[in-house]
């Protein structure tokens, strides 16, 4: 007799979210992507339904980053003083899914530009590139209160991701994201109560938990990526089994976990016998990526290019089945 | 949880009335209420003073519908009134209730496979209703063995221990809290498990509260369903609780609220 095998049926699913708006939507990208959907674990096409792909958006700042090392700097040397043509080279070269732009420019100590700057950064890079953006703020809450509804009111119609909104500074975004019709990054710290609270209350607000992306903030491999992962499991099995305040899309920002680990950024000067960082960086980046991919992770925030070429052919591989 | 509301009974005044004057806003307004406090499922019993039942059933069907997209249990001793729920029901109803004797087994367990249904089975016969755990387990798996011989899948069965009034029996609450546990070893996966609540405090004084304690030591027994009062706030705030307990929701301060906005 044939061995059965045994598969799980769910109850819940995972809200669908759209980013991006079309010319026909009031907005101007040429396509839209949409995320979450699904009824089953990562790649379990046996069990639910899987209806999007996993996307990887590219990281674009409105200045050049002070932090990041010489090989991760590398690719993008030539566009740092401009954020539309670093947009441009990341969905034209690099092949990014979406554009994440981070207003990093604004933040007190990174150069303090003002609302109508970082505005305008929106602008450029919209009209730069034809693909759904996110915006981040600076990650300074009174800034960022500032400059993010200044972005959403540039961006309006466009329908993009705007993040994060946290527990003790949620209001002014969740209202600014309703009024010009764009989606949430709701953030909390590798916390699965405090991200369903949160959830909550921005939907107390009265936007749509289907408007709702879920930042449960990750480690790197090797600083606590196993951590992340329990906590998006745990999440999504509760979504799955019907909790619909967790049933939201991930977003994970690996690039910006992945390259502050020692391993990814030490020169091979530092350690020889770690061989050399045009690899290893973007390796690091790349299976921290494929872990959070297995974990559940929608949209996938990347740095390297090398790691986003890798981390595409292997949602490829991974979508096939 | 799976919570089937109870409240559409014709033996309540308010159900008898809006049947006999078909009254259709009276039943829509209770349906609407008892799937916003939470329920998953609206039990339907046109009562003992219906005098048409196959008629009064199919307008319940049809008037609850018309106002909530909900799944149904169809409640009747009688398989023919029953039947009349079952060819208009839209979603996967639950026939309430067989008992463990065949004759009624013989003509529900088909009728649940026709219409692809849940079917619950009170372990009683035509003895009466057990006094003791041991008779109740195996009245169980009586209905349970039946279910497998006619290929009726045991995911949707529903075994009921039949709850007594704590003021006349009260030995036979700490009974049906013990069957709960008990049932679940007779197969693999377990059979779920139902219970009527309400008749746990029928007579006695401080009914919220009585219902209330018993669901929740219920639940905490492994329960896997109930008939009752959703609108009973009490009653559903524990019962959410003692799941946030038990790990099967996840905490957030507003676990309440959470469990509303399903």
């Amino acid at each position: 007799m044939a061995l059965e095998r045994l598969k799980e049926n769910w109850s819940g699913s995972i809200n669908e979210v759209q980013i991006g708006a079309t010319k026909a939507e009031a907005g101007s990208r040429s396509s839209v992507i949409k995320v979450g959907g699904q009824s089953t674990l990562p790649f379990l096409f046996d069990e639910g339904k899987i209806p999007h792909r996993p996307v990887v958006a590219m990281e674009v700042w409105d200045v050049a980053p002070t932090d990041w090392p010489e090989v991760l700097k590398k690719p993008f040397n030539d566009c740092f003083d401009n954020p539309a043509s670093w947009a441009k080279k990341c969905v034209e070269e690099f092949k990014a899914d979406l554009i994440c732009l981070r207003l990093q420019g604004s933040h007190p100590d990174f150069g303090n530009k003002t609302p109508e700057e970082a505005a305008q950064a929106v602008s450029k890079v919209l009209k730069a590139v034809e693909v759904p953006l996110i915006i981040l703020g600076c990650g300074d809450d009174a800034k960022d209160n500032l400059i993010l509804p200044k972005a959403c009111e540039a961006a309006k119609g466009e329908r993009c991701l705007v993040g994060d909104a946290v527990s003790e500074n949620y209001k002014t975004l969740t209202a600014a994201v309703l009024a010009d019709g764009h989606n949430i990054i709701a953030e909390s710290p590798i916390d699965i109560n405090i991200a369903k609270q949160l959830n909550i209350l921005i939907t107390d607000m009265g936007l749509p938990s289907e408007r709702i992306v879920i930042n449960p903030t990750i480690g790197a491999l090797g600083y606590g990526l196993e951590y992340a992962y329990s906590i998006m499991e745990r999440a999504r099995l509760a979504a799955l089994s019907g909790d619909k305040m967790l049933a939201m899309p991930f977003i994970a920002f690996v690039g910006q976990e992945a390259w502050r680990a020692k391993e990814a950024k030490a020169t091979f000067e530092e350690f020889p016998n770690w061989g050399k960082e045009d690899l290893r960086g973007p390796l690091w980046e790349d299976v921290t990526a494929v872990a959070l991919l297995q974990a559940g992770a929608d949209i996938l925030v990347m740095r390297h290019p090398r790691a986003v070429l890798e981390i595409k052919k292997t949602i490829e591989e991974l979508m096939r089945g | 949880m799976f919570i089937i509301g109870e409240l559409i009974n014709g033996m309540y005044k308010n159900v008898e009335q809006a049947l006999k004057g078909r009254d259709k806003e009276t039943i829509q307004k209770i349906a609407r209420e008892e799937v916003a406090c939470g329920a998953n499922c609206l039990d339907v019993n046109c009562g003992p003073a219906s005098k048409d039942p196959l008629s009064d059933m199919a307008w319940l069907v049809e008037t609850i519908q018309e106002a909530v997209d909900i799944s149904l249990a169809l409640d009747s001793t009688k398989p023919k009134v029953i039947e009349a729920g079952l060819k208009l029901a839209k979603k996967k109803a639950v026939i309430n209730s067989t008992s463990a004797d065949p004759e009624k087994l013989e003509i529900l367990l088909p009728l649940a496979k026709q219409y692809k249904t849940c079917l619950i089975g009170l372990t009683m016969d035509k003895k009466g209703v057990p006094q003791d755990k041991d008779r109740r387990l195996e009245l169980a798996a009586v209905i349970a063995c039946a279910c497998q011989d006619a290929e009726f899948p045991l995911a949707d069965l529903y075994l009921d221990p039949i709850v007594l009034p704590v003021n006349v029996a009260q030995p036979q609450a700490r009974q049906v809290l013990d069957s709960i546990r008990e049932f679940k070893i007779l197969s693999d996966p377990a059979p779920k498990t139902i219970v009527g609540l309400s008749n746990v405090s029928q007579g006695a004084c401080s009914r919220s509260l009585i219902n209330r304690t018993f669901l929740i030591m219920a639940v905490g027994a492994g329960l896997d369903a109930a008939i009752l009062d959703p609108l009973d706030k009490e009653l559903m705030d524990g019962l959410i609780t003692a799941e946030l307990v038990l790990d099967k929701q996840i905490y957030c301060d507003s676990y309440l609220d959470a469990f509303r906005k399903k």
